[in-house]
């Protein structure tokens, strides 16, 4: 007893290291962006090349999602609103809800699950079957060619896509509250407008960035350290997904407590 | 071998993998424009000597001295310098699979060699596409060539920076018998082209007699033999090298 309970004491001690090892690798990953992403020579056209991969190509799915939640939204509030006979608030509520979370969240998930899968996958089959060493012997930059271009284009462009998917949504929820409630495109966007804050779309866009910022890097950061053939690149894109999406939620609700700190002041 | 300039000269040295030691105490002199095969079986630390030799590994103990520069204690910009003497051949190509031939090519030409005309860096492509035989090739994605197609890229791929030193791992591994033949026929036409100094990773006996000027074996993670394919391979004593001979040459 007393040996596997010594056993068992030193698989955890394992554990534990290879947790904190894990961290430390990732910050010095995530240290490394900061030190050549300012650093020439520049990646510009890889850059672009990333954002019309993540933005564009991303549209259709973005688009799609975005249309359902807003009328699925509105579906299952208007009953709640209803039995108090304010029907009349569905659109400031709508838009409040879409704006401050649920576009935000829906994109950040949709592009985890998306385009960090795809980088993940991506740069952990370039890692196993060598590209990246044969970057490394040719004497160019695969980590400024690979992670800096990446991570950049999902910082850039995640933001713009919960803009899309902001408006896409009111445009569903629009159109539900048209049929139901015979309210006109520019009273629902009045009603949208007036109840929508500055403080809002900043810190909607604000959080967007940190949740583009995290898409990239946790799929690059997996993808550049996946190993054991394909069955490692399998196990990079899906680490990348989960650890992408545990993180945003934890970014959500840091950024809804700091931002109830600007709101009661 | 006389008088003539020593490149890569490797002493002691030693690497291993957690508790799996592979490179026992190597030693190793290297000669300019020679074609050296390094021979052993799977696992023995082929790939691992030359993959220390372009700063891909770190060796635990010993020195590996290239153009007289220990490789082990280059900063990254001595080390890129220095990577761009030593052409890297892979053993599955490595091609980049989301990019052209063309792109393939240009990706180290434009990185490393500055104010480059689009002219200049077209030529250059093309005259490599023609030197292993593929011109046609150019605007072809990677998935559309063959196994021995992907590895004349590599080969061309690599030699666009001009280097002194070819590295290829396990040229033929993979390939049908012809196809096999006509890789061990670039390697030594680039050598004559291009005036290279070459180590050849294998295990094939064949490419390493068609190709090398001494062959190097490596036994329990040390050289057991060092000379010609005559002096090595026919009359071998060391019943391990006896046997990869026979299984080589007799059984197949």
């Amino acid at each position: 007893m007393a040996g596997q309970s010594g056993t068992r004491k030193h698989v955890f001690s394992k554990k534990i290291d290879a947790f904190f090892k894990g961290l430390a690798d990732a910050w010095i990953f995530v240290k490394r962006f900061f030190q050549e992403v300012f650093v020439p020579p520049y990646e510009f056209k890889e850059v672009i090349h990333q954002c019309y991969r993540i933005g564009v190509e991303s549209l259709p799915l973005i688009s799609l999602t975005g249309f359902i939640v807003g009328i699925v939204f509105t579906n299952q509030s208007r009953p709640s609103l209803s039995e108090f006979g304010a029907t009349s608030w569905l659109p400031s509520l709508i838009a409040i809800a879409i704006v401050r979370a649920m576009g935000p969240l829906v994109t950040a998930l949709i592009a985890a699950g998306k385009v960090g899968s795809g980088i993940g996958a991506e740069i952990g089959s370039m890692k196993v079957t060598e590209q990246i060493d044969a970057m490394e012997v040719s004497a160019t930059n695969p980590y400024k060619f690979l992670v800096v271009t990446r991570v950049l284009a999902t910082t850039l462009m995640i933001p713009v896509l919960v803009m899309y998917t902001d408006f896409v949504a009111l445009m569903g929820a629009f159109i539900n509250v048209n049929a139901n409630e015979l309210v006109s495109i520019s009273t629902f966007f009045a009603q949208v407008f007036s109840s929508v804050t500055f403080l809002d779309i900043f810190s909607s866009i604000i959080k967007s960035i940190f949740f583009g910022f995290t898409i990239g890097m946790v799929g690059c950061y997996k993808g550049y350290n996946s190993s054991k053939g394909t069955e490692g690149v399998g196990r990079a894109a899906n680490s990348a997904v989960v650890i992408s999406m545990f993180l945003i939620f934890i970014e959500e609700l840091l950024s809804l407590q700091i931002i109830n700190l600007f709101r009661i002041k | 071998m006389g008088n003539r300039e020593k490149v890569v000269v490797i002493r002691d040295l030693y690497k291993s993998f957690g508790e799996l030691e592979v490179l026992k105490g190597v030693d190793l002199d290297l000669y300019r424009e020679e074609n050296l095969v390094v021979l052993g079986r799977s696992g023995t630390g082929k790939s691992v000597l030359i993959k220390i030799m372009v700063g891909l590994l770190q060796q635990d103990s010993g020195s590996m001295e290239v153009f007289g520069k220990e490789i082990s204690k280059l900063g990254i910009r001595d080390l890129n310098e220095m990577r761009l003497k030593i052409g890297f051949s892979f053993q599955n190509s490595a091609l980049y699979d989301s990019m052209t031939v063309r792109e393939n090519m240009e990706f180290p030409l434009v990185r490393n060699i500055k104010n480059l005309t689009k002219k200049e860096i077209n030529l250059r492509i093309e005259e490599l596409l023609e030197a292993v035989g593929l011109p046609q090739t150019i605007n072809q994605m990677p998935s559309e060539l063959s196994g021995g197609q992907k590895k004349r890229i590599g080969v061309a791929r690599t030699l666009v920076l001009n280097p002194e030193i070819m590295l290829y791992d396990e040229p033929t591994a993979g390939l049908d018998p012809i196809t096999c033949v006509e890789i061990n026929n670039l390697i030594n036409e680039v050598r004559e082209r291009y005036k290279t100094t070459s180590i050849v990773i294998t295990h094939d006996l064949a490419c390493a007699k068609q190709t090398g000027d001494r062959m190097a074996v490596l036994l329990d993670g040390q050289f057991g033999a060092l000379g010609t394919f005559e002096e090595v391979f026919p009359h071998a004593e060391d019943q391990r090298i006896k046997s990869f001979y026979d299984y080589n040459f007799i059984h197949s």
